[in-house]
């Protein structure tokens, strides 16, 4: 038993050492927010998908997810043309944003698995004006980073503000707010969220269903096991 | 701990073991089986396909591929169309009995305007792709030939409506597909909804 | 006592003495062994009564075998090993296959408990000592089947063809360009190409989804072959061949089916609650089972921070890392897997159970285990000097395992036990000073003191008070048998 224990709390341990990065608000996404979620596709089809493709997503499936109809998609969220079984791929070619930033802009599917929400909603607050970029912006957490700051007009521009290490170097403390945005800050930091959101459902949009029959499923292993335990009693009886 | 068996207890357990166990079997299974089903991507590309037919003439034969099938709009002149009822007597299903149509295709046509015929490509004996034989008394094919589809593997044929012959290979009428008018220069095969 | 046998439970389900069944039974049977096969397996095979908790694993990893075998088969059906498409059909089976996410779930989560009810099973083997005669075999073939997964498991994880495939399969690929002469053309008849390529992957492909499977099915096979000759261990260690009655029948045992097969169903559908737990609340296991990294597709052209392989290899890798020399830490890695296999002859003590060789072996053992547990948590971390220094000692106490497993394989004298310290901590000593690196003075010596207080215990300890190492009377019967 003592054995058993010992096992558990090693198998465990190593989760309490993946916890978040230190330093980064929590994103906290709930991605049963409907809302949210609808929100944060009009965000990204209005302001990403110019550079970014979602290549694994297909709009159909957004409307089945998200509960929108082929004409809500087609009016609110699909570029003319395109079909609901569609991929949402940007129109921007490869070769030209290669040209343009210097490198791609990557595909944004499986982003919130490779990066984590929390990095997202972090970056997305973190850009900041920085007159020596060919973009004019920079980003804290992704420092020379080749995007653009596309949410300044919603945001407004900001500019960090380091302080000073005992080796010399300089870390970042925070912003300060040089022009205001069309948005509060709490405003943008609702825009920021229903972006992370949405993007941690495209990460995996079967999510939600996923634990809901996992609810079902072991809810029937229990009933199976009530029957297997009692006839495995009932059969050892014999076994002295 | 009793020393008694219950045999009737022992053989309720066993059964409702059993049971319960062949049900979770079965829910185990539903996945695998089902994965096999076409995927989203596969239902995507066998989506509806558009047909421009603004210039198709009298005898002309517009070709594009819907579902990987070779799909054709065909263009029947009057006097085909008039013919149509007189080849009756040589073929299997005349009055398209077989469920190879829509029913707003199941008429004398087989298509929803006299003059466009719309038919997937593929012979219904072993699924060559049969020649479109317009010209009636082609010696290509036969000395009394109607104009139709003649299949080329193995001597099936079929009329302008895309009816088979008796005394051919193959067993049923040319598929024709769901399929509706978008506008009078735009055929969209694949879906109905909507349509007459 | 009345002797159990099948008969008292079979009559229930299905007669098949009578009727149509009962002919069609007897056709078979006098063209093929059917029911000479499941008389002398499964209902008249007789197995201790005793079996506890630690005897479910075998079952399990059975069954963890068929869940690969069977998901499997069904990513085949859609997966493409192509470079350039391999990737995206992972994400196609993820989300526009029907139930493709759980197929493929349950085939990594599947990969990551099949090690852990693999590692638990051998762990059993080392605390009843299964391994010991006759059952050497049986644990060669056991070994061969860890070293075999272990293999595929590196395959398949290559085909998602993320970042951590790419750059884990390059890392260890290149460890055998260490072997010195041949390393270089090793790597690259490995690879069939310069670097890890589109040509490896599809290698990788066949050899995971045809080749390995198929050693690992007749592996398996041999395992259960060998078992059933010479028949189970218990957790007493007791054979229960050595007493049986009358009719042949050991006192001590009971009939496979339907005892094992229904006390197995049942803890078959423990596992599966736990298996389905994982699989619909936490598939990736934050990043143990499935790491982010692996969620960007290959780049040849970009490393990740930190490259390591999954949790499974955590303590073979932490032994390899250990050891700042290339050629030696393979060296040592490949040692500490032999040591695996050279077990029965390394502990030729006759008590088979730890629950009868006293309690300081018991400690013993309990100490491998953390010692290995340790090493996996340190293989999963990003190097550092504190983590490599740490994995040395523990790799060193690893093998110290087997050293001081063979010293307890009889009862030794005082002056050898002394000897033996001695010798071991002048050793350990020896190895340090080689590689002495004056900044870390003062780390060394606090690490020195794993390997000191391990000798100490095990080694000094028993030298000068021998209760401790005295063993229990082995009994002649099982004991704590029957209902539970």
């Amino acid at each position: 038993m003592k054995k058993l224990i010992v096992l558990a709390l090693l198998i465990l341990a190593p989760l309490a050492a993946s916890a978040e990065e230190s330093g980064m608000s929590p994103a906290n996404v709930d991605i049963s927010n409907t809302a949210s979620l609808q929100r944060g596709a009009k965000y990204f089809t209005s302001y990403c998908m110019g550079c970014h493709s979602a290549h694994y997503v297909r709009y159909n499936r957004l409307g089945a997810d998200l509960g929108l109809t082929d004409t809500e998609l087609e009016n609110y969220l699909m570029p003319a043309g395109a079909k609901p079984a569609d991929t949402m791929d940007s129109a921007m070619p490869a070769a030209d944003s290669e040209k343009w930033f210097g490198r791609s802009p990557p595909d944004l599917s499986l982003e919130a698995r490779s990066r984590g929400t929390d990095w997202i909603y972090n970056y997305l607050k973190s850009f900041y004006v920085d007159p020596k970029s060919a973009t004019g912006a920079n980003n804290v957490l992704l420092p020379n980073a080749a995007m653009p700051d596309v949410l300044w007009e919603l945001q407004g521009l900001q500019k960090p503000v380091f302080k000073k290490n005992e080796d010399g170097g300089q870390t970042f403390d925070h912003f300060e707010q040089v022009s205001q945005g069309k948005l509060t800050p709490q405003q943008f930091d609702q825009v920021a969220y229903d972006i992370t959101n949405f993007l941690s459902y495209i990460g995996e949009p079967v999510q939600l269903e996923r634990r809901n029959l996992g609810l079902k499923v072991i809810g029937f292993l229990i009933l199976f096991f009530l029957f297997a335990y009692m006839l495995k009693r009932e059969i050892w009886k014999n076994v002295h | 701990m009793s020393d008694e068996i219950d045999q009737s207890r022992r053989h309720f357990l066993t059964v409702a073991t059993v049971v319960v166990g062949a049900v979770g079997a079965v829910m185990v299974a539903v996945p695998f089986v089902s994965s096999m089903e076409p995927s989203a991507r596969a239902k995507a590309l066998g989506g509806p396909v558009d047909i421009d037919i603004s210039k198709i003439e009298p005898g002309g034969q517009v070709k594009t591929k819907w579902r990987g099938k070779p799909t054709w709009v065909v263009q029947r002149g009057q006097d085909a169309i008039a013919n149509l009822k007189n080849v009756d007597g040589r073929l299997r299903d005349p009055a398209s009995k077989e469920d190879q149509q829509p029913k707003y295709c199941k008429n004398e046509y087989r298509s929803i305007k006299p003059e466009l015929f719309v038919v997937v490509g593929i012979c219904t004996h072993l699924g060559c792709s049969p020649l479109y034989k317009p010209t009636p008394n082609d010696p290509e094919v036969s000395m009394d030939w109607p104009g139709g589809f003649f299949c080329p593997c193995h001597g099936s044929k079929y009329d302008l409506a895309g009816r088979v012959f008796k005394g051919v290979p193959a067993p049923l009428n040319l598929q024709v597909p769901p399929y509706k008018f978008v506008s009078d220069a735009v055929i969209r095969v694949g879906d109905d909804q909507g349509a007459a | 006592m009345a002797k159990i046998t099948s008969e008292d439970n079979e009559r229930d389900l299905i007669d098949v003495t009578g009727g149509w069944l009962g002919g069609l039974r007897d056709w078979i049977d006098e063209r093929f062994p059917m029911t000479e096969f499941w008389e002398k397996h499964v209902s008249q095979y007789y197995a201790p009564k005793n079996f506890n908790f630690w005897y479910f694993f075998g079952s399990i990893a059975l069954l963890m075998l068929v869940n690969q075998i069977l998901t499997g088969i069904f990513l085949a059906m859609n997966y493409k090993p192509d470079a350039n498409e391999a990737f995206a059909s992972v994400e196609y089976i993820m989300r526009d296959v029907n139930w493709g996410w759980l197929i493929r779930y349950m085939h990594s989560v599947g990969a990551s408990l099949f090690f852990v009810v693999v590692y638990l099973h051998m762990f059993r083997g080392v605390m009843y000592g299964s391994y010991k005669k006759p059952r050497e075999l049986l644990w060669i073939f056991g070994a061969l089947i860890y070293l075999t997964l272990m293999a595929e498991a590196f395959m398949g994880y290559l085909l998602p063809w993320g970042q951590m495939s790419y750059w884990g399969a390059q890392v260890i690929i290149s460890l055998f360009g260490a072997i010195p002469g041949i390393g270089e053309s090793l790597s690259t008849w490995i690879r069939g190409d310069f670097t890890i390529s589109d040509i490896t992957l599809n290698r990788f492909f066949a050899l995971h989804v045809v080749a390995v499977p198929l050693v690992l099915i007749g592996l398996v096979m041999f395992h259960l072959i060998a078992l059933h000759e010479v028949g189970s261990n218990n957790p007493d260690g007791v054979e229960i061949k050595k007493n049986k009655d009358k009719n042949g029948i050991p006192l001590d045992g009971i009939p496979f089916h339907p005892y094992y097969t229904m006390k197995d169903i049942v803890g078959v559908t423990v596992f599966a609650a736990v298996f389905a737990g994982i699989v619909f609340f936490a598939p990736a296991m934050h990043g143990m089972f499935l790491e982010p990294a692996n969620f960007e597709p290959a780049n040849a052209l970009k490393t990740p921070d930190d490259i390591h392989p999954l949790w499974y290899f955590g303590p073979f890798y932490a032994i390899l890392r250990s050891i700042p020399d290339k050629l030696t830490g393979v060296v040592s890695m490949g040692g500490a897997i032999l040591m695996l296999f050279l077990l029965p002859w390394i502990d030729k003590n006759p008590i088979k159970s730890l629950r009868y060789r006293g309690m300081l072996y018991r400690r013993l053992v309990i100490v491998f285990g953390l010692t290995f547990a340790v090493l996996g948590y340190i293989g999963m971390q990003a190097a550092s000097p504190v983590y490599a220094e740490v994995g040395q000692r523990f790799a060193e106490l690893y093998f110290l395992f087997f050293v001081t497993s063979w010293l307890y394989s009889k009862p030794r004298s005082q002056g050898m036990m002394v000897a033996v310290f001695i010798i071991v901590m002048g050793l350990i000593t020896v190895l340090d000073a080689i590689g002495w690196d004056p900044n870390e003075v003062q780390l060394k010596l606090y690490s020195w003191l794993v390997p000191g207080v391990y000798c100490a215990v095990f080694m000094l300890l028993p030298a000068f008070f021998p209760k401790l190492n005295q063993p229990e009377q082995v009994p002649d019967r099982v004991t704590t048998g029957g209902s539970h």
